[in-house]
């Protein structure tokens, strides 16, 4: 577990830095790969994806500012019945609870503002650290929630 | 997919044109930037154009790919053309109605529907 991402302590995670754009879709890709070897239905995988790019992106784009000399630490955890995701940049942080509702009348037509909203559309925990610089995403694994019933 | 067939394909049919997405997945700046640069000169290119984007290839996209969307969409309307988008797929669509994106495209179920639905 790597110290930066340490106000979400994830048991057996294995982390990656991310330092550029162009990396995300590696870094993602890594992360996928292990979630598709796992026993998640298509729509979850689909969701978990969603999610994980949007967050990825928003650390190195809003986080960091494309700053190359920082990174995003993106570490994970996979079990049978959920999948934790943290990812953490090195930014000043943001108070989520500022950013706009994409979805009212004003803002349907603006181009940008849905990464988080569909963060939190498609995952079933999302939270972030105090200084607002670190996500923990969780979804679990419809047999779960299935036998939750 | 055919590994021969262009990223981004431009086809005048009736009188639309039919710009279909050969990705898998519209994921970082550089495949939106490609599919911008495609793009965006065949509106320059067409007054009033009507315009069909199919995505019957595409299987996964990023929130900034529904920007773009939304950028084309404007400079469209802009210059008295219309919009439609295509082949969907139940997913991506799923995105497109929780972000309400849905009341703001014309959607349409294949690309021959969309150039006959002008």
């Amino acid at each position: 577990m790597d110290s930066k991402n340490n106000d979400f302590l994830l048991e057996s995670a294995k982390t990656i830095e991310v330092d550029s754009l162009d990396r995300v879709s590696y870094a993602c890709g890594v992360v996928m790969d292990a979630i598709n070897a796992s026993n998640f239905a298509h729509d979850e995988v689909f969701a978990i994806h969603l999610a994980l790019e949007e967050a990825v992106v928003n650390a190195i784009k809003h986080g960091n500012n494309c700053d190359s000399s920082k990174k995003a630490y993106l570490s994970y955890s996979i079990s049978d019945d959920r999948v934790d995701i943290v990812v953490s940049d090195e930014g000043g942080g943001f108070d989520p609870s500022r950013i706009p509702d994409p979805c009212c009348d004003d803002n349907l037509c603006k181009a940008s503002g849905r990464g988080l909203f569909l963060i939190k559309s498609y995952m079933d925990l999302v939270e972030y650290n105090d200084s607002g610089n670190s996500i923990h995403m969780v979804k679990y694994s419809q047999k779960v929630r299935e036998s939750d019933r | 997919m055919d590994k021969a067939s262009p990223k981004v394909a431009v086809d005048y049919v009736r009188s639309a044109v039919v710009v279909t997405l050969n990705y898998e997945k519209i994921l970082d700046e550089v495949d939106i930037k490609s599919i911008e640069k495609s793009v965006l000169p065949v509106i320059d290119d067409n007054d009033n154009i009507k315009l069909v984007l199919d995505f019957s290839k595409v299987q996964f996209l990023s929130s900034a790919m529904l920007g773009l969307l939304i950028r084309i969409k404007k400079i469209v309307e802009d210059k008295g053309g219309q919009l439609r988008l295509a082949g969907i797929n139940p997913k991506i669509m799923g995105v497109f109605k929780i972000t309400r994106l849905d009341k703001v495209f014309t959607i349409v179920e294949d690309s021959v529907a969309a150039t006959e639905s002008f």
